[in-house]
């Protein structure tokens, strides 16, 4: 093996090369200023944000949109621990990150010097794992199992710091070898018995229901998935992040159960005799109250991590695996299915509960202008989203046909991550068209990213629903909380075209439904800067249907309850 | 993810609430916040540690860590499952059901009256205790062995009047052949 030496931080960028990363997020800093110089002399884009979550959340963003592993960096101290939003954010939705942060000299370490924080400390419950450099023989091939980690088994985020003196010290470079590395682990291979009796309780069902999550879009089996469907007439729900991973324009596709689900989608997995749940993990907006969550039904249990099977309801065979993997073994085992009476039944609901809003004198509902978005934008749009209405309103009202096309804070719901993981994901597909459908609170969280937006001529387009309230809390406080509307009017209402302009970049507003059509068709034709769209909506607009936290799927209010 | 061994890795049994408490033997690298890693993976789950002890290993980039939990069969499983995916621990096995050597050490410092210090004497050669302390009227007392025998040393000391106690914790290796 040959071995050269070279300064740790030069070291650190030639390990990024050799992981083809393109795109860099992040803020210098003291610590990080010999990292930042020997990224000058490489072609790779050196994204300077504004704030370092700005920075994770498009490298989360980057990371869905095209598959790669994210890479932000931020300086020690506040510059690290402003990344933990993000880091927290990736780890819960399983986004395959690496951030690397400087950190104070080795002999400045635990004397609280200047911009000193325990990063690693604090960052060990939002990380799949976390190194600390201390002995710079060990720089690379940390930096190499970062990236190692975060992309394989259940992806996440890893996070290496690098003391300033070891990115200035001269360190040992040597070849890249995967498959030396500590963490190296063989995939996971599904054991054939279990496949098999899979695809016999499959072939054996009478109702049976494919329920998939994110697994099956950071496995890149929608493919795979569709074929399955196909083959065997299965239909499908998705969760939030499962969204995309089976084409939602198509007639099996049942839409999202849970929470403000399709009433449809609920009662299907309510309904069902078999789930096969591929890559989702029960989570509590879908479930509710677990003792009522479709009681009696099979299970089978599709998941890269062992901790999932039987983390919240048992399941009869458990597969772990990666879901691609899973899906290759399973398909020629499942034998060819015509329809039944079970998918014309939920054909049926699907046509007897559409979602369904109201226009009235108040405004304009927000449903409508999402509904108009989808339009006009052909359902072609890569999606992100805020956190709240907004996000509820998106994943109702925009399909998605294709994955990694929508891009939601799913796990954390983290207010302030659609517009930076739009850039994110701009940057991984600058071709394509990205809108961040927003709410006036979410928007305010990182509006700062529109200077990043501006600088690199990103056209990303931002839809704000814009009720003047943290709608969603405001929602529980109307039906729970006798409209005690405590803590969420968002009385300073910003002009967003003023906005938009003093960034450089364009800005509409309008209340009128009239002007919605022509004001995205407008947006569509910037292509050099971003585009701020404010719709000014009816005000106390409800998310429905709603099944309330931890009850059942008796309990959806379809509309709002009458007065 | 780590392999990890013994009825916690068939999965959970949901229909047999048995909570009891289990030994598990966690094998890990012998990192900087190997310790806080795993002390945080409970606190943030909300699995109960009754005892944790961590020791060197025949194997110097190793350590062991003992942890006794008081868990439910389903959470074992998830407590076990959880552990394994840390990257720094190397195997978990959950001994419930296996044949092991079990020991702690526990010491008592008494203070019985005059006249019954030889009572106790007796008592502790029972326990085949030491009195490893005397000094003033303090007598300090080890006794070694399984969790049984050391809770009952523990509570036979209790009418002569405990005025400090400390136990180690167990350590456990599994008996004959078989690895720990």
């Amino acid at each position: 093996m040959s071995m050269t030496t070279m300064r740790g931080a030069d070291a650190v960028v030639r390990v990024l090369q050799e992981e083809g990363v393109d795109t860099v997020f992040g803020i210098p800093g003291g610590q990080m200023i010999p990292i930042y110089d020997a990224l000058y002399d490489t072609p790779i884009r050196n994204v300077l944000v504004r704030h370092e979550q700005g920075a994770a959340h498009m490298a989360d963003g980057f990371a869905r949109a095209s598959g790669r592993v994210g890479v932000c960096m931020a300086t020690s101290g506040p510059g690290a621990l402003n990344l933990v939003t993000g880091l927290c954010n990736a780890m819960m939705d399983s986004i395959p990150m690496v951030a690397i942060t400087g950190q104070v000299t080795r002999p400045a370490i635990g004397r609280d010097s200047f911009q000193e924080a325990d990063t690693t400390g604090v960052t060990i419950p939002v990380t799949k794992h976390n190194y600390l450099v201390k002995d710079e023989a060990e720089l690379a091939d940390t930096l190499r199992e970062a990236f190692y980690l975060a992309a394989t088994g259940r992806p996440g985020p890893v996070l290496v710091d690098i003391p300033g003196d070891v990115a200035r010290a001269q360190v040992p470079f040597n070849e890249r070898c995967i498959e030396c590395l500590d963490a190296y682990e063989e995939p996971l291979r599904p054991v054939p018995e279990d496949i098999e009796r899979a695809a016999e309780m499959i072939n054996a069902a009478e109702r049976p229901l494919l329920y998939i999550g994110g697994g099956v879009i950071s496995a890149n089996a929608s493919d795979l998935l569709t074929e399955l469907s196909d083959k065997c007439n299965l239909a499908v729900v998705h969760t939030l992040m499962g969204k995309g991973g089976f084409p939602e324009s198509r007639e099996l596709s049942m839409g999202m159960p849970g929470m403000h689900g399709m009433a449809y989608a609920s009662h299907a997995l309510h309904e069902c005799d078999l789930m096969v749940v591929i890559g989702a993990r029960f989570d509590d907006r879908v479930t509710g109250d677990l003792s009522r969550f479709s009681p009696g039904t099979k299970v089978i249990h599709i998941d890269i991590d062992a901790a999932e099977i039987g983390k919240v309801r048992e399941a009869h065979v458990p597969i772990i695996c990666d879901a691609r993997v899973a899906l290759e073994a399973l398909l020629p085992l499942c034998r060819e299915r015509g329809r039944t009476a079970w998918e014309e039944h939920l054909l049926q609901e699907k046509q007897r509960l559409p979602l369904t809003y109201t226009w009235d004198n108040t405004g304009m509902p927000p449903q409508f202008v999402v509904q108009k978005l989808y339009e006009v934008t052909q359902g072609e749009a890569i999606v992100t989203t805020e956190v709240g209405q907004n996000q509820m309103w998106a994943a109702q009202y925009y399909k998605i046909d294709r994955p990694r096309h929508f891009l939601s804070s799913s796990g954390l719901g983290t207010m302030g991550f659609g517009f930076p993981a739009a850039i994110g994901a701009q940057f991984a597909r600058p071709e394509a068209l990205v809108v961040d459908i927003a709410g006036d609170g979410s928007i305010q969280m990182n509006i700062q990213e529109m200077a990043t937006a501006m600088d690199f001529g990103l056209p990303v387009k931002i839809c704000i629903l814009n009720n003047g309230y943290l709608g969603m809390v405001r929602q529980w406080q109307d039906l729970f909380f006798d409209k005690r509307y405590s803590g969420v009017e968002l009385s300073a209402r910003p002009d967003w075209v003023k906005l938009a302009e003093a960034y450089g970049a364009v800005g509409f507003s309008t209340d009128d439904p009239e002007q919605v059509v022509p004001i995205m068709e407008r947006a569509l034709e910037v292509t050099d800067r971003p585009v701020i769209m404010d719709f000014r909506v009816s005000r106390e607009e409800n998310v429905f249907p709603f099944i309330p936290a931890g009850q059942g799927v008796e309990n959806m209010m379809l509309e709002p309850p009458r007065q | 993810m780590a392999p990890h061994r013994g009825p916690a890795s068939r999965g959970p049994v949901r229909n047999e609430v048995n909570r009891l408490k289990h030994t598990i033997s966690a094998l890990v690298k012998n990192r900087p916040r190997v310790l806080t890693r795993i002390a945080g993976l409970f606190a943030r789950r909300g699995f109960n540690i009754d005892s944790l002890t961590v020791s060197t290993t025949e194997n110097p980039n190793s350590s062991r860590m003992t942890i006794v939990v008081d868990a439910d069969d389903a959470t074992l499983a998830q407590i076990c499952k959880q552990l394994s995916k840390l990257h720094d621990v190397q195997r978990v096995i959950d001994h419930t059901g296996e044949a092991l050597v079990e020991r702690e050490i526990c010491l008592v410092k008494l203070r019985p009256p005059r006249e019954r210090r030889s009572e106790v004497l007796q008592l502790v050669d029972v326990f085949r205790g030491d009195v490893v302390d005397i000094g003033g009227d303090v007598l300090t007392v080890q006794v070694v062995g399984g969790p049984t025998k050391v809770d009952a040393f523990v509570s036979t000391m209790q009418e002569f009047g405990i005025v400090e106690m400390v136990r180690t914790g167990k350590v456990v290796l599994t008996r004959g052949t078989q690895a720990t």
